[in-house]
């Protein structure tokens, strides 16, 4: 409730907050609070400063750019996207799933660039970030980079960025042509997914052409179920169930209050199964 | 006399709450809003560790950090006794000293071991961690059947066993039950089903966390002890216990409290430890304590394993019920825990007749936060075990468990006051009718026969539906049975009404709410007794030095005990203003007729008005030879039975076999409290209940690792559900006046949480029992009931 003793500062740009962020290597960046905030009440983070990116308003907002990609500040809130209507049309799976995060405070206050850079497994829009073959855009000292989903996310709160980078732009490829859904399965409303599954599948004649399946909170990452993603692609719709039986390869869930591994690698494979028949009907 | 031939005004509607204006607009006064100049913070430092020995506490980096004033280990603070244990439920009790700071080892994660004082609450934290201590770690034992082995860890040396003591039924109860059960289990032409229920540790989470603040008048030697308390006038009495403060040196003040549910039923080490600080410093301290500590550091409850045997004809006519309980004390006995079992002692046959009954149970020590009183404290936990077995026991018969509950309640032409297998005597009660008005709302019939259906075409969801038919014994409670049973209070409240010069009443209450709306409720019944306007009642309560006298609140006590109370203490005031009033208007005191607030001197249109009586008698310029001035009455009110509700409920489940999910579609709820004062405020009872007993059901457990560290450490990870996890609740009533008290009321403040959990657990059996499945522990989380029907299908 009482967090260890923290310097505080007002970040002007971006710039500003790459020189603060550089210039204190304990320093942590705060956005919308909602993850970091809460760890630190338990003194279970202690960042020596924080670096305060919230009055950054260039940071916020969607834009839709002439190519296929989505651009999304870093700022952008839960609720924003959620609510946006570029979202809503070009990338309707995030849009859904911003609405399903936490609950009404957290989304009034979490930023999707928060949500990445925190890098927590449990985390559902890193999944959709990943299932989306998302590009992150990171600022440090020595300019921009911009860095595949694929190669972002590293470990258990563990992600590429650099100490002194930051996020500004989330680029996510549209995706209104495929078939999409995301099954959370939690306990309560406001909870993490013990188990989140993405599903985005293009069809063709009446089969599958291509799926990606992203995984929520079964391992110390985000990932993907290759092994579900190879056996779908060219695949009839029968073999559904067949190829999510295959969600949990390779995978290393975590056993906690919620559930053990065990239940988590068999939640996967029945809502892999789901998540893709319900893409399909949609 | 009954409420229903009385002309009411108030009493029996839905009053919107005297509370809510201060609640609702922020300024309400909790613990933490109390600021006293001067005032300095506490912090306690508590053990990491669930069993450790304390090899040395290295105190000096904490006292040299600036701010601190000061740092005390516990042999450095001094008390005049350990806290104070008031059920020693017999003979065999062991009770261990309970020192607010443990002195020579840790036995549970969160035992405090040293306290820091500083100039800011950010300071006292910092220095918390400034506090080095040189542990020693040693095993512990979390598990209530691993605490009993031969060679588990003890976790008080002095005894020699984590055993503290057993209380048997057909020895310690001081009214014999019908029979012995032992014939009726070697009757081989009985059915007989075992049961095992293991009822899961819980957390209390009242939204208001606990806090202490004290305030000295050190020259003066006098002390104001705020407290986030149920219970202000046992806590004075045993903080003079425990800090050898003379009551009469100590106020206690519980302001507004944000709930309880048990929690702040207790004494706790901060409340000893902070007034401690105040005297040895002489300065103000405050505590408040965090969500996370408080998981650690508040009780806990119900934790037990249920050994449950049931004897029956044939045809479904219950003839014995056997109970052995071991519950869970965790690493003291805290207030009144011994005695929490016992509280549903002679309930476990529930609502049915039965030849023979026995019960006992054993409270056993282990490395855990202590255990005491949490929402229904001992019934919720009865009812768990007679409802489940009744269902058990239908499936065993091939009976429809409706039928069966039928077949065994206890007729509604035995009452009243019925003496029941287990020795206690029911005042009133109607188990046909409540259950038959939850059938109807349910539309039972048609239900099962969707059910039915649904089975037919093989749909994936599985329809579940469970019943709890519960009754229970609150009101605590006549003195006499409490003195019999050991119980270190007595259970009378007192109540004070008072005229004003200006016609206002001055109503002072020995119960201490913190959220029932029992202000509300006690306005109601003195503003329609006496003919006053409700809003000129101003009810006090929570503050010694206002309320001297009183029992506090628990154990739905605040209506059936406080209530009556005020109404006995109304009759009084009557009495008195019928005197004067005679006197005034020259008449005899037969020839008056009390209404509205008005005497009138029958058949005429002479009257005389309370209030203007009340004036009266305090210019006191004309009164009655021999009558003392003022209008006033105290009455202290011992109930001569506990209150007896009672109620049908129904759950209704939807669950998923390939997660193991389970949706509670409907849940239906038909009480009956007796009169009820005030509809709304019995609503939001049975809502708050229910709500609390589906999460005992669905979602809570304090759960630990062999360590003994608890895992559910947060609220992220101790599921409390919020309104999207549960369903709509139906509220239904049924009006069985008890004949007990004048009021015709019975308490409702723990009923849901009493009734829900079997209603709920039974409904998921029910769905999941064509796949063979028999049992699902509690709290039935989606691994649970996948793991129930994966054991079934193999």
């Amino acid at each position: 409730m009482i967090p260890a003793r923290f310097d505080y500062e007002v970040a002007e740009s971006v710039e500003h907050a790459i020189e603060l962020l550089d210039g204190n290597d304990d320093a942590k960046l705060l956005a919308g609070g909602h993850s970091l905030l809460p760890l630190m009440k338990l003194r279970l983070a202690r960042p020596a400063a924080l670096v305060d990116i919230g009055r950054l308003s260039a940071l916020a907002g969607v834009s839709n750019g002439s190519g296929p990609l989505l651009r999304i500040g870093a700022l952008t809130r839960h609720h924003e996207l959620a609510n946006d209507p570029l979202v809503q049309e070009h990338c309707p799976i995030l849009a859904y799933t911003a609405g399903l995060v936490g609950d009404r405070q957290v989304r009034h206050r979490g930023t999707i660039g928060g949500s990445l850079a925190h890098g927590d497994p449990a985390g559902d829009l890193a999944t959709i970030a990943l299932t989306l073959d998302a590009q992150i855009v990171a600022r440090g000292p020595n300019g921009e980079r911009t860095i595949d989903a694929a190669e972002f996310f590293k470990g258990f709160y563990e992600t590429a960025l650099a100490p002194n980078e930051l996020i500004t732009e989330v680029r996510i490829p549209k995706t209104e042509a495929a078939h999409w859904s995301y099954i959370k399965f939690r306990r309560r409303a406001l909870d993490w997914a013990t188990v989140g599954v993405a599903a985005v599948v293009e069809s063709a004649n009446g089969g599958i052409e291509a799926a990606r399946i992203g995984l929520t909170n079964m391992g110390p990452t985000p990932l993907r179920a290759t092994a579900v993603e190879q056996a779908l692609a060219g695949a009839s719709t029968d073999s559904v169930e067949a190829a999510a039986a295959k969600a949990d390869e390779g995978t290393s869930p975590p056993a906690d209050s919620f559930a053990s591994a065990d239940f988590r690698r068999h939640l996967s494979r029945v809502l892999t199964a789901r998540a893709v028949e319900e893409a399909l009907s949609r | 006399m009954s409420v229903t031939e009385r002309t009411s005004k108030v009493i029996g509607t839905s009053q919107l709450r005297k509370e809510d204006a201060e609640l609702i607009t922020g300024r309400a006064r909790f613990v933490d809003n109390i600021t006293v100049p001067g005032m300095l913070w506490v912090g306690l430092v508590r053990s990491p560790f669930a069993h450790a020995r304390i090899n040395g506490i290295d105190v000096a980096k904490a006292r040299e950090l600036p701010g601190v004033v000061a740092v005390y280990t516990g042999d450095e603070l001094e008390f005049a006794a350990p806290l104070f244990m008031a059920w020693p439920i017999n003979d065999e009790v062991k009770n261990p000293p309970h020192h607010p700071l443990t002195k020579d080892k840790a036995r549970y994660a969160g035992d405090p071991v040293a306290v820091v004082v500083a100039e800011s609450r950010a300071l006292a934290k910092d220095a918390i961690e400034l506090v080095d201590v040189d542990w020693e770690q040693l095993p512990a034992v979390t598990d209530i059947r691993a605490a009993l082995e031969p060679d588990a860890p003890i976790v008080h040396e002095e005894f020699g066993t984590n055993n503290a003591g057993s209380w048997i039924l057909e020895r310690d109860s001081p009214v014999p039950r019908r029979g012995p059960t032992a014939p009726f289990f070697d009757d081989p032409q009985l059915v007989k089903i075992k049961q095992e229920y293991r009822l899961a540790r819980l957390i209390p989470n009242a939204i208001e966390p606990r806090g202490v603040v004290v305030d000295v008048n050190a020259p003066m030697g006098e002390y104001t002890v705020y407290s986030a308390t149920q219970i202000p006038h046992i806590l004075r009495t045993t903080l003079t216990i425990t800090c050898g403060i003379p009551e009469a040196k100590l106020r206690v003040v519980a302001p507004d409290v944000g709930g309880g549910f048990g929690s702040k039923l207790e004494i706790y080490p901060e409340d000893a430890i902070c007034l401690a600080l105040a005297r040895k410093l002489g300065r103000p301290v405050k505590w408040i304590e965090e969500r996370s500590e408080g998981y650690l550091a508040t009780l806990h409850g119900r934790e037990m394993i249920q050994e449950i045997e049931l004897a029956a004809t044939r045809d479904g006519v219950l003839k014995a019920v056997r109970v052995n309980l071991t519950a869970s004390m965790g690493a003291y006995l805290r207030l009144v825990a011994p005695g929490i079992p016992m509280l549903g002692a002679w309930l476990y046959h529930g609502c049915y007749e039965c030849d023979a009954y026995d019960f006992q149970y054993t409270n056993v020590f282990t490395n855990n936060t202590f255990t005491d009183a949490y929402r229904g404290a001992g019934r919720p936990e009865a009812t768990y075990a007679i409802e489940r077995s009744m269902d058990a026991l239908a499936r065993e018969l091939g009976m429809d468990p409706v039928e069966l509950r039928r077949k065994n309640f206890i007729a509604k032409d035995k009452f009243p006051n019925y003496t029941i297998a287990s020795g206690l005597t029911v005042d009133s009660a109607d188990y046909h009718g409540t259950l038959d008005k939850c059938l109807e709302v349910l539309d039972y019939d048609a239900l099962r026969a969707e059910q039915k259906a649904r089975r037919e075409r093989g749909d994936r969801k599985l329809l579940g539906v469970g019943f709890s038919t519960w009754n229970e014994m609150c009101g605590l409670a006549p003195t006499r049975v409490l003195a019999a049973l050991n119980y270190g209070a007595g259970g009378w409240d007192a109540a004070t009404i008072e005229f004003m010069p200006t016609g206002t009443v001055r109503v002072v209450t020995g119960v201490s709410p913190h959220g029932q709306g029992s202000v509300t409720v006690f306005a109601q019944v003195v503003a329609d007794q006496l003919g006053v306007d409700y809003d000129d009642v101003e009810v006090l309560h929570g503050d010694t030095q206002v309320s001297p006298l009183g029992m506090d609140t628990y154990g739905s006590r605040g209506v059936a005990v406080g209530s009556v109370a005020l109404h006995r203490a109304g009759e009084k005031i009557i009495a008195k203003a019928r005197t004067l009033a005679a006197h005034e208007l020259e008449c005899a005191e037969e020839d008056l007729e009390f209404e509205g607030g008005n005497f009138t001197v029958k058949g005429t249109d002479r009257s005389a008005n309370i209030k203007g009586l009340a004036f009266n008698s305090w210019t006191a310029h004309n009164l009655p030879d021999g009558m003392e001035p003022g209008l006033g009455a105290t009455e202290l009110y011992d109930p001569p039975n506990f209150s007896w509700p009672n109620g049908a409920h129904c759950c209704v489940v939807e669950v998923d076999p390939d997660t193991g999910s389970v949706d509670t579609v409907r849940y239906i709820a038909v009480d009956d409290c007796g009169v009820q004062l005030n509809p709304m405020l019995v609503e939001g009872q049975v809502h708050g209940g229910v709500a609390q007993g589906i999460a005992e059901a669905l979602f809570e457990e304090a759960r630990y690792d062999d360590e003994g560290n608890l895992v559910t450490g947060t609220m992220t990870t101790y599921l409390v559900p919020g309104p999207p996890e549960l369903p709509p609740f139906e509220v239904h009533d049924t009006v069985t006046p008890s004949p007990t008290n004048a009021m015709g009321v019975k308490g409702i403040g723990e009923a849901g949480t009493i009734a829900a959990p079997p209603a709920v657990i039974n409904a998921i059996v029910d769905a999941l029992s064509p796949l063979g499945v028999k049992n699902v522990e509690r709290p039935a989380t989606p691994e649970r009931v996948w793991r129930a029907i994966q054991e079934a299908r193999s």
